[in-house]
């Protein structure tokens, strides 16, 4: 329920038809269920748990989050996919790691967590962003380095943050966040407040040195960190059987316990995340594996069928996508109809399409700005440019 | 050596209890308009900034005589210490005045520091805040940084800066440039300090000058200590400063005895210290190259010189008033470092100093700096990687001509 709230306020104006329309719904088809009542359903698959009892696989939840969970989706696919289509049309330029095919973790782990708890993770961030209180307007407009961006068009693709809702990047390289994550769990330790960090980093980041080494310190300090490591297969280009002896990145604690997941299963991703909150913050560090899959290739310079079929991808496309998934329990429930879907997904696309033109109006960054921010207080420092006399700032 | 350091010292207790708060205001009055950076306003509340200003005596007099003289003139007294317990007492007082201060490094703890600056803090402070961590620089320094993201102040120590080497990364992308790259909703107040320099026979991995690498990174300060004065000002100024700071000590100084006041002081992160005011020729120099220059110093006077000695003390930004001043009144520079030659803090001092001020100089900027080679295990051959006396006195000598 809260996950409404705090979506972009121009979608509030969107939601109250599809709320009426949805009791409309249910009256119709005389299901004996009210809008608030819960629903148990079962995760695709069951938990696999390495030292640790996996939890339940039935997950409980209620129409409201269901919808929410599809609409929030629709949404984020959407963007993604715009953002596509804006980096070839070259408004955006350098990065763009693209999330489609794993909105279901970002939506899963928001809906088990709250605002206070911390979330990082690496440069595929753009969906992360938007479930934690982005707006779209700040996404694309910091997309094209625009001064509305949320890091003032300085940051970039993989520079996302949003301080006050616990958003903590966005980072460019890879594996360079997960001590950095640890770290916050230890800030969050130090201050005794009851928030977790979900660190997330992927498969490829998943033999990096410093990851081994921030969980031996987190086992060691019993740091209320929850590291996740998003499995799409493949690292950049290379799948991973081939850059990795052991594929099980659940088991890779080997004394920290683990948990694997099925990724394109929100509910799924709700219930480990929910379940790996409490225990870490009794017991200590844990890991999440997200077997999850990324249709895009690995950011738009890579097109992602030199090592991989298209049949692969066509056919978890098919199987396994997460939206399709919600929009199957919509319907098997009789939560909503098809038109009703539909509408949704056109609304989004309006949506996606308005806060790009928003963002387009807004313009680059004052040349001023290049020397804000490089310290908090500058002290009276110089900064020269290129001939040394004509540009010439004090840093603020 | 020793007694040079005692010399040194008792001077510099004599320079240390003679300078007046002066107020920055009253500095600026004297900034002359031309090419000189203006100076910032820095903020003072309840904080006493104490500037060293240069004494009027000559170097040479007996060291005895300037002891009994400076006895005198003190004002509360003080207190002789050792320069690491300088660092202790400056990271103790910032530890107790603020909760969120803590110390993440190798053997800080139970050990105490593997040169004794945080012993006992472990006992005082508890496990958590004097934190013991594994050999892992990489994603310890790592983990102070995400720790400061969230509003703690951790002062990160490697145990030799060498080993700084393997966080870079961290340093670099997370610690220099976060705050720039977040749009400044993230700062990170850490402080980065540990020993580095050319050590006695240490050999060539652990006599490491990182000032170089780290001096191009956007978004950190550099300041690099001396004095057990300067060293406790530092850490202070260091530790409450919103920005990264790297502090940068010497191994061959942690034994350096001098008189530091009681009371509270917090030095600035930006000044350079006037060791020796004099009329000739500026010498330029920082850490462990400034015992060595006051050395030459002694040889230079009883030749009829009159070296300006400055300690810049603060690497990155450089001190440009106070440099520019001193070139105005001598037209000559030397900088004398310990940093390798290529690309060391002294070849950017070089070019700082040659844009800025290029019409006062009557002579090339002349920088005399270790040699680039690894540091030889032998000691013979590590002597003459760094800069000796000897030759500070003939560069001054082929200076003034």
């Amino acid at each position: 329920m809260s996950l409404i709230k705090q979506i972009a306020s121009s979608r509030s104006s969107l939601l109250k038809p599809f709320i009426t329309s949805t009791n409309l719904v249910r009256r119709s088809f005389s299901s004996d269920s009210s809008s608030e009542s819960a629903l148990s359903i079962e995760t695709s698959i069951p938990f696999i748990g390495h030292r640790i009892d996996p939890p339940s696989r039935t997950v409980e939840t209620t129409p409201n989050e269901l919808m929410d969970f599809f609409k929030t989706m629709v949404l984020m696919r959407r963007m993604e996919i715009a953002a596509d289509s804006l980096y070839k049309a070259k408004l955006i330029r350098g990065f763009c790691h693209l999330y489609d095919g794993q909105e279901a973790v970002a939506i899963g782990m928001e809906a088990a967590i709250t605002k206070k708890d911390a979330i990082i993770t690496a440069y595929r961030d753009h969906c992360i962003f938007l479930g934690r209180g982005g707006t779209l307007v700040e996404a694309f407009a910091e997309l094209m380095g625009r001064r509305d961006g949320c890091s003032k068009g300085k940051g970039g693709s993989m520079h996302f943050y949003k301080k006050d809702s616990g958003f903590f990047g966005g980072h460019g390289i890879v594996g360079a966040q997960v001590p950095l994550g640890c770290g916050i769990a230890f800030g969050q330790k130090y201050s005794k407040d009851g928030s977790v960090t979900f660190t997330l980093y992927g498969d490829g980041a998943a033999n990096q040195g410093q990851l081994f080494e921030a969980l031996n310190m987190s086992a060691l300090l019993d740091l209320p960190v929850i590291l996740v490591c998003e499995n799409n297969h493949y690292g950049m280009g290379t799948a991973e059987w081939r850059a990795a002896k052991s594929p099980a990145y659940y088991k890779r604690g080997d004394y920290v316990p683990g948990l694997k997941v099925d990724g394109m299963d929100a509910l799924a991703v709700k219930q480990a995340c929910k379940f790996a909150k409490e225990y870490v913050l009794k017991n200590g560090p844990i890991i999440l594996e997200m077997d999850t899959y990324r249709y895009h290739g690995h950011s738009m310079s890579d097109p992602g069928s030199t090592y991989r079929t298209r049949d692969e991808i066509s056919g978890v496309r098919q199987e396994r996508d997460p939206i399709e998934r919600i929009r199957k329990l919509l319907l098997a429930h009789e939560l909503s109809t098809e038109k009703d879907l539909k509408d949704i997904e056109k609304s989004a696309r309006k949506e996606v399409d308005e806060a790009i033109a928003k963002a387009k109006e807004s313009p680059m960054p004052d040349p001023s700005e290049l020397f804000t921010n490089v310290y908090v207080k500058g002290y009276g420092v110089e900064s020269f440019g290129a001939d040394r006399k004509e540009l010439r700032a004090v840093l603020p | 050596m020793a007694a040079v350091s005692q010399a040194i010292a008792a001077t510099v207790a004599l320079s240390s209890s003679n300078s007046s708060t002066t107020s920055f205001e009253s500095k600026r009055s004297r900034f002359l308009p031309i090419k000189s950076i203006p100076f910032s306003e820095s903020k003072k509340g309840k904080i006493v900034a104490c500037r060293s200003n240069g004494n009027n005596s000559s170097f040479g007099s007996n060291p005895r005589e300037k002891a009994a003289a400076s006895t005198e003139t003190k004002s509360g007294g003080g207190h002789e210490l050792l320069l690491f317990e300088a660092l202790r007492e400056g990271l103790e007082e910032e530890m107790d005045r603020d909760p969120r201060v803590c110390v993440v490094g190798e053997d800080v703890g139970h050990y105490g520091g593997s040169y004794k600056v945080t012993k006992d803090l472990a006992n005082k402070f508890g496990d958590l805040r004097v934190l013991d961590t594994p050999i892992a620089e990489n994603s310890f320094t790592g983990m102070a940084i995400g720790a400061a993201m969230t509003g703690l102040r951790p002062v990160i120590e490697g145990m030799n800066m060498g080993f700084l080497l393997l966080a870079f990364n961290q340093i670099s992308n997370n610690c220099g440039m976060l705050h720039y790259t977040s749009g400044g909703q993230f700062t990170i107040p850490v402080v980065i300090r540990g020993p580095g320099g050319v050590g006695r026979n240490l050999g060539a991995e652990h006599s490491q000058r990182l000032e170089s690498y780290f001096q191009s990174i956007p978004g950190i300060q550099m300041v690099a200590c001396s004095t057990p004065y300067n060293a406790k000002g530092l850490m202070k100024a260091a530790i409450r400063s919103e920005n990264p700071v790297i502090l940068f000590e010497h191994v061959l100084l942690y034994n350096l005895k001098e008189t530091i006041p009681d009371e509270e002081y917090v030095l600035s992160l930006e000044e350079a210290e006037m060791v020796r005011p004099g009329e000739h020729i500026t010498i330029l120099t920082y850490s462990r190259m400034r015992y060595h220059v006051m050395q030459a110093a002694k040889t230079l006077v009883n030749k009829g010189y009159d070296p300006e000695v400055i300690d810049i003390r603060s690497l990155k930004p450089f001190d440009l008033y106070t440099i520019g001043n001193s070139i105005k009144k001598t037209h000559r520079v030397l900088i004398v470092e310990e940093c390798m030659r290529t690309g060391g803090i002294g070849a950017s001092l070089t070019a700082a100093i040659n844009e800025n001020f290029n019409d006062y100089l009557d002579a090339p900027v002349k920088c005399l700096s270790s040699q680039d080679v690894p540091t030889p295990y032998a000691g013979t051959l590590e002597e003459w990687t760094v800069v000796q006396p000897a030759q500070i006195v003939t560069a001054v000598e082929q200076l003034c001509q």
